[in-house]
């Protein structure tokens, strides 16, 4: 009887199928937002800002039993090679709005009525997956702000290249690729708030990268609460009074 | 504008000019001290040159993108320099997204005239095929925070980023440009720096912060190249200035940005 | 049914921290049996009730609360005043000047735009907009001193124990300190070298409120400033 054994490829940067690229998130970096992080994802830059609750305007938008979270994606010039416009794409709206819906979930929108809170993500550098890369920090700066939540939200590709199901796409992967699968996943509530995807797969394959998908956003939802907690060093058991 | 709705606290205005009269600033400096500078070179992969610099709170980060395209038809023989600066919401509650307003524009083409009044850059050594095809040189100023003077601190960061930038080499073969793959140091003739100053009630302040810049009753950034010579000059505000004060004032510029040379200078 | 971390542990949304029946305090909520935590803070067991004390949060505004902020509009008959909340508030003509009302009124000579109050909020409208009172003693238009921000959950801190720590920096630096439930603090000293002394002092609780001792450090950090001047 003989083993099939699965021969895994190299990817194009040496990772293993289920590798994600090296992660760093750090909390609080800008002192002038309400809340703050900043995510390299390999070699994606991402830097976001949250404001709010604050008033909305122009009033007639706002809703008068919740507040509306309001999301901007947008990539600086020198991000991407060769360089792009700074006006926005119709790309940028897209991910704009599917990151308001998997951010969405988690926030306790119906606290503040009428109220905006604003989450700009600005991409310093992009190589594949900057959208799950400002989900990631999104979240993290929206608990910074002080924002009630009711869990994080992690965000990871999975997809297909060269028949293999692969994590974490690179710019690579995701060009040459036969599919990309971004997820975003509240790992304590066990529930999906994004799902995309581009290219082709049988069913079988499209859960299977799912479910490699959610692997990722475990391990990056550790991640998330390393960085949020960094922030205070370690907390003393004893509070004097 | 330093607060959030557009309204300038008269109690802030009113400590600000007391203390700015006594001969400090509120953090504590003098009138003529800039804040802590970082700046740091080479800090994007995918830019052929970088540069962020901290100013005190303001951050701003410049990517110089080298490509090419169709030059300017009245200069069909010369590369083309661009500078474009974006105010990213994240720097300031008040700052709203949107296109460049006023401000964003006046930065970009104060940073822009500086770099081009100085001629850093042989544009005839950047055309490649005359009328057709030349060097486009993009530098793109990112307001990341905003706590004052993002000219000096823009200014710094895209000479930093054009000193530093490394490009590919296009070669002219048959009427066509064809890359290849050699890469090459961008040359920078010249260290233009802006100097930028504030007058307020009858003292001048230098490196002015987000509340200096609210209550100003005038702004004047002079930028000086290593020669001493003034690339170019913008006052914004609605104040005069005297002859006398624009006497102390081009001397402190002259002062000042040989500082800021030697800690470009120092980084590389 | 347990409780789930130690004490006083470090916690962020999504972390459980109590599983079975709890009275469920400030920053948690409850689903499916578990109790979690809404914001980072410290999680606080205590009495059969557990709640989090939160590091980041904005200000909510509370019937009570004393607040200093800044008048950003002037509107028929009201003062827009921003006290750093999810919306402005609203102060009404008649809980700014205590007088029957006269047609000339010039609302501008009373606050203009740019003032600064200390106020009361006394209640929140139907649609929780904070409405204020500057009628009372204490509260009024501000016309010496400056104001600095520390974040409003730790407010508590600036204030100590039954003003312990409050207390502590009024005596040392002898500055007139008001102390905004918004996380707004108006300063008014008799010379600038106290200010500083004073604003270094809340900077450095804005640093530290979460790690104990802390009363201590800022005693400790106090009698250094002074060997240093005496020096």
């Amino acid at each position: 009887m003989s083993k099939r054994r699965k021969r895994t490829k190299k990817r194009y940067d040496g990772r293993k199928p289920n590798e994600l690229r090296p992660l760093k998130i750090e909390s609080g970096v800008l002192p002038n937002a309400d809340g703050s992080a900043y995510i390299e994802m390999g070699r994606n830059k991402v830097l976001v800002g949250v404001f709010g609750p604050r008033e909305m305007h122009p009033k007639r938008f706002s809703k008068p039993d919740m507040a509306t979270l309001r999301c901007r994606y947008r990539m600086a010039p020198f991000s991407v090679d060769p360089r792009r416009s700074p006006a926005p794409s119709r790309r940028d709206n897209e991910i704009s709005m599917v990151m308001r819906y998997a951010l969405e979930p988690a926030v306790f929108l119906d606290r503040y009525p009428r109220s905006a809170i604003d989450v700009y993500a600005e991409i310093l550098e992009a190589d594949g997956g900057t959208r799950t890369a400002c989900i990631n920090a999104a979240t993290v700066a929206l608990v910074d702000a002080g924002i009630p939540m009711r869990d994080l939200v992690a965000s990871c590709a999975a997809g297909k290249m060269d028949d293999q199901l692969i994590l974490d796409l690179g710019d690579y992967e995701d060009k040459e690729g036969q599919a990309d699968v971004p997820v975003a996943y509240m790992p304590k509530l066990d529930k999906i708030t994004l799902l995309q995807m581009d290219g082709i797969l049988p069913m079988d394959e499209f859960e299977e990268c799912v479910n490699l998908a959610i692997e990722g956003c475990n391990q990056i939802y550790e991640m998330q609460k390393e960085a949020l907690k960094k922030k205070y060093g370690i907390a003393d058991e004893q509070e004097e009074e | 504008m330093s607060s959030k709705y557009g309204v300038v606290s008269r109690l802030k205005k009113k400590k600000i000019t007391e203390v700015i009269a006594s001969g400090k600033r509120m953090d504590g400096r003098s009138l003529e001290d800039y804040r802590d500078i970082q700046l740091r070179t080479g800090v994007l992969e995918k830019s052929e040159g970088s540069a962020e610099v901290f100013l005190g709170k303001t951050r701003v980060l410049v990517g110089v993108k080298v490509g090419t395209g169709t030059p300017f038809e009245d200069t069909p023989d010369k590369g083309v320099l661009m500078c474009n600066a974006e105010f990213s919401p994240i720097a300031h509650p008040s700052f709203e997204p949107g296109p460049p307003d006023e401000n964003a524009i006046e930065l970009a083409r104060v940073v822009d005239r500086g770099l081009r009044s100085a001629e850093i850059l042989d544009f005839e050594k950047l055309c490649l095929i005359p009328g057709k095809v030349v060097y486009m040189v993009h530098v793109d100023v990112h307001v990341l925070n905003y706590d004052g003077n993002l000219i000096d601190s823009s200014a710094l960061a895209a000479i930093a980023a054009l000193k530093t930038t490394k490009h590919k080499v296009y070669k002219v073969k048959d009427g066509e440009i064809e890359l290849t793959d050699k890469k090459v140091e961008l040359t920078v003739r010249k260290e233009p720096i802006a100097v930028t100053m504030l007058k307020i009630g009858n003292s001048l302040v230098v490196d002015p912060s987000a509340d200096e810049e609210d209550i100003m009753d005038t702004r004047l950034t002079i930028t000086v190249d290593e020669e001493g010579n003034i690339c170019t000059i913008q006052k914004t505000g609605s104040e005069g200035l005297t002859q006398e004060e624009l006497k102390i004032m081009m001397k402190m510029a002259s002062d000042k940005s040989e500082m800021m040379r030697k800690k470009l200078s120092e980084t590389k | 049914m347990s409780a789930t971390f130690e004490n006083r542990s470090l916690v962020v949304p999504g972390d459980v921290l109590y599983e079975g029946r709890i009275r469920t305090g400030d920053n948690t909520f409850r689903t499916q049996g578990k109790v979690y935590a809404t914001r980072i803070g410290l999680v606080n067991y205590n009495r059969n009730m557990v709640s989090v004390i939160a590091l980041e949060a904005g200000f909510n505004p509370l019937s009570g609360d004393l607040v200093i902020g800044d008048v950003i509009d002037i509107e028929l008959g009201k003062w827009i005043v921003d006290i750093d909340a999810d919306t402005p508030a609203n102060l009404n003509l008649p809980d700014a000047i205590d007088a029957p009302y006269r047609s000339n009124i010039v609302m501008p000579e009373i606050l203009d735009v740019g003032d600064t109050v200390v106020a009361k909020i006394v209640d929140m409208d139907r649609r929780r907009t904070p409405i204020l009172s500057i009628l009372g003693r204490g509260l009024g238009k501000v016309t010496e001193g400056f104001t600095v921000r520390l974040t409003p959950s730790k407010i508590p801190r600036l204030i100590g124990k039954k003003g312990s720590m409050v207390n502590m920096i009024l005596k040392e630096t002898g500055c007139n300190i008001v102390i905004g439930q918004n996380g707004r603090i108006l300063i008014h000293g008799q010379n600038r070298e106290q200010e500083v002394i004073a604003i270094s002092v809340i900077e450095k609780i804005e640093r530290e409120a979460h790690i104990s001792g802390l009363t201590n450090r800022v005693q400790e950090y106090l009698r250094n400033l002074k060997v240093e001047k005496d020096e």
